[in-house]
């Protein structure tokens, strides 16, 4: 059997729809929970291999399912929990990604729709590496705009830094903005050194350097 | 001294003009005459309010009601008073003035003042010649008797105010409900529906041509992700996520991450203001950082919310080129508008060049047992409560109960119970005299806090119910 995956959503519908999704694809669910307090339990005894969490969750219909993400982590460091919402808010993906442990991910519930794409997001979250929103990467983008290493990059160098961010390999991101590998070897190289960041080879360290980079402002 | 027999002598030379004018106003009809007699009148006593807490320190607010709005055309240019239209604006704005001059209590009780001041002040003469100070505190205090507000022209002055917020409220929130509605039709459902069509469209395709019914599904499925992002941005306009789910500190925080300005937050409650008035902040917060971002060219801005006991005071500075006015921006005016609803107010200090400070202060929004400002049982009547508590058993039980025991069966022993040492026809008063004043400490002891309690609930209640 695949990775043991828990899925915490309150929305029978949408439960029921990532349960069988993720069994299409080989995933084991070993658990399915509605609600804040089972989602803490779940998490920290289950320990599954990857957890996918709604932010806002019964009983208090607030941030229940990120609290919960957020303690599970506290708990047991490094935990892959893979968080999903309506909306996508800096001040949350800055908490999840605060202890740059990796292993993390927060998407909008949208991209659900496209399965490939999701199931590679949670297969990442799972492998230790990152998956975020595009439209997080953006905001963090945006508000990092005047400042100066980053406006120094050119539009090319700034798409792959988007696609970086979001959690993708060097692989993925020359199949998505069709360059060779080796040109987007190339582009993360004159990122690096412009932001003032240590290269690294690895590309899950390399995606959280980035994302580090960009929380910290 | 000298400027008070001075006053004297000018009014009865409006005296003189005013009640000959409302009495041919009454009785001849001669009602041009009326308006110029009142403003006199007012005018008069006006300035003796004015005097009165210059001398005597004795604070004298305005009684009046609130003029009457200018008459408003009705969509078909004409206007209207009670059941009558009318052309001109002329005869509505009459009407309405007179009856705001005639049925104010104000207007009659400023003309028995005029009429019995100046024989007031000469019956007062010998006092104010020989102790001025105690003199003019009797004149103060026989002034604000007939020229303070009554209790039904500060009903009244609240009761217009109430009526003008609900009605900026309920118009803000039905401009709102509109705007809703229009973007769930044009958007949302206009998408909704070219996403079943799409589908439909499939479907026939599916056994004739698979590829193009594979495209018109992956377009469908794009509309819907296109539909979600714009229902997205709707909810946020109705009331933002980020605020439902952490409250107004965090969202207010979210906000500051979202503009492309350095935004400096800092807020100090401890703990969440009600729903509605968060939302009301929030919204105001944003429009202000969104007009430093696009109208004030600024870099940098700082929030500051925090609690003035039971008031809500929000600050929002920005280092833009200033020269911010809400006569030409409808957003600040929607803001105001906003804050209407809460009795809010809003100063705006931006000059020309900036920086620009916009202060906002929502009064008595907050429990006011947050701010420790609700008063507390006073002390003495604290320790009042702590002796009854204490003593009360003592008359109650042995001095009372034993004792009317011990007087029932006759036992000789007199022991401590003081009653019993009393003469024989005074012993049964005396028992019941300590009994009465046993059960009445008792009495006491929960009277006081409970009677304390209920004003205190009194006071919230309107908050409470959702009045407030």
């Amino acid at each position: 059997m695949g990775e043991r995956v828990l899925i915490a959503e309150d929305l029978y519908l949408l439960r029921d729809g990532l349960v069988h999704l993720l069994q299409a694809h080989g995933f084991s669910v070993v658990a399915a929970v509605e609600s804040g307090p089972d989602l803490l339990t779940g998490l920290v005894e289950l320990r599954p291999d990857v957890s996918i969490v709604d932010v806002r969750l019964p009983p208090t219909f607030t941030d229940e399912g990120l609290q919960a993400a957020l303690e599970a982590r506290r708990r047991v460091p490094g935990l892959p929990i893979l968080v999903l919402s309506q909306h996508v808010e800096q001040l949350y993906a800055r908490e999840l990604l605060a202890d740059g442990s990796g292993a993390i991910g927060y998407l909008l519930k949208d991209r659900v729709l496209n399965a490939g794409q999701f199931v590679d997001a949670v297969r990442r979250v799972a492998a230790g590496g990152t998956a975020m929103d595009p439209e997080v990467i953006a905001k963090l983008l945006a508000s990092n705009a005047r400042h100066e290493p980053l406006a120094a990059l050119t539009p090319r160098e700034r798409q792959v830094l988007e696609a970086m961010a979001e959690g993708r390999s060097n692989a993925a991101i020359a199949q998505r903005l069709y360059l060779s590998e080796s040109a987007v070897a190339k582009h993360t190289a004159s990122i690096f050194a412009k932001l003032d960041l240590a290269p690294s080879e690895d590309d899950n360290r390399r995606v959280l350097a980035v994302l580090a980079y960009l929380n910290s402002r | 001294m000298a400027a008070l027999l001075g006053t004297a002598l000018v009014q009865v030379g409006i005296l003189l003009f005013a009640v000959p004018a409302v009495i041919l106003t009454f009785t001849l009809g001669l009602v041009f005459l009326y308006p110029p007699a009142v403003r006199l009148v007012r005018g008069t006593a006006e300035e003796a309010r004015g005097r009165v807490g210059a001398w005597s320190g004795i604070r004298i607010a305005s009684p009046y009601l609130p003029e009457p709005a200018p008459p408003q055309p009705m969509t078909d240019g004409l206007y209207r008073y009670e059941r009558t239209l009318y052309k001109s604006p002329r005869v509505p704005a009459w009407n309405a003035r007179w009856k705001w001059l005639t049925t104010d209590p104000a207007t009659w009780r400023d003309l028995l003042w005029l009429l019995l001041d100046p024989p007031v002040k000469l019956a007062l003469l010998p006092v104010l010649l020989v102790a001025p100070a105690k003199g003019l505190r009797v004149y103060g205090q026989w002034c604000a008797l007939l020229l303070s507000a009554t209790r039904t022209s500060v009903l009244r002055g609240q009761l217009t105010h109430l009526h003008r917020s609900r009605s900026i409220a309920a118009d803000s929130q039905a401009a709102e409900m509109r705007r809703i509605e229009r973007d769930l039709h044009d958007g949302t459902q206009a998408r909704l529906i070219a996403i079943g069509m799409t589908l439909g469209a499939a479907e026939e395709l599916m056994d004739s041509d698979p590829a193009a019914a594979k495209t018109l599904m992956s377009k469908a499925r794009d509309t819907s992700a296109e539909t979600l992002t714009e229902l997205r941005r709707l909810i946020r306009g109705i009331h933002p996520p980020v605020l439902a789910e952490r409250g107004l500190a965090d969202a207010v925080r979210a906000l500051a991450m979202d503009t492309a300005l350095r935004v400096e937050v800092e807020v100090d409650l401890p703990h969440r203001p009600e729903p509605p008035v968060e939302a009301a902040v929030y919204f105001a917060v944003s429009e202000l950082l969104a007009n430093a971002a696009r109208h004030g060219d600024a870099r940098s801005a700082g929030v500051d919310i925090s609690s003035d006991g039971p008031s809500l005071r929000i600050t929002v500075t920005d280092d833009g080129l200033g020269g911010a006015d809400p006569a030409k921006g409808s957003g600040l005016r929607g803001i105001e508008r906003r804050l209407a609803a809460f009795d809010g107010v809003m100063a705006i200090d931006s000059p020309p060049g900036g920086p620009t400070t916009v202060m906002m202060v929502l009064p008595k929004v907050l429990p006011e047992h947050w701010a420790g400002t609700l008063p507390r049982l006073p002390r003495w009547k604290a320790v009042v409560v702590a002796l009854c508590w204490s003593l009360a058993w003592c008359p109650t039980f042995p001095q009372g109960v034993v004792a009317a025991v011990f007087k029932t069966f006759e036992i000789p022993e007199k022991s401590w119970f003081l009653a019993l040492y009393a003469p024989e026809p005074f012993q049964w008063p005396a028992i019941l005299l300590m009994l009465a004043l046993g059960l009445g400490m008792y009495a006491t002891a929960i009277a006081i806090p409970a009677k304390h309690n209920r004003d205190r609930w009194l006071a919230e209640a309107p908050r409470r119910l959702g009045l407030g």
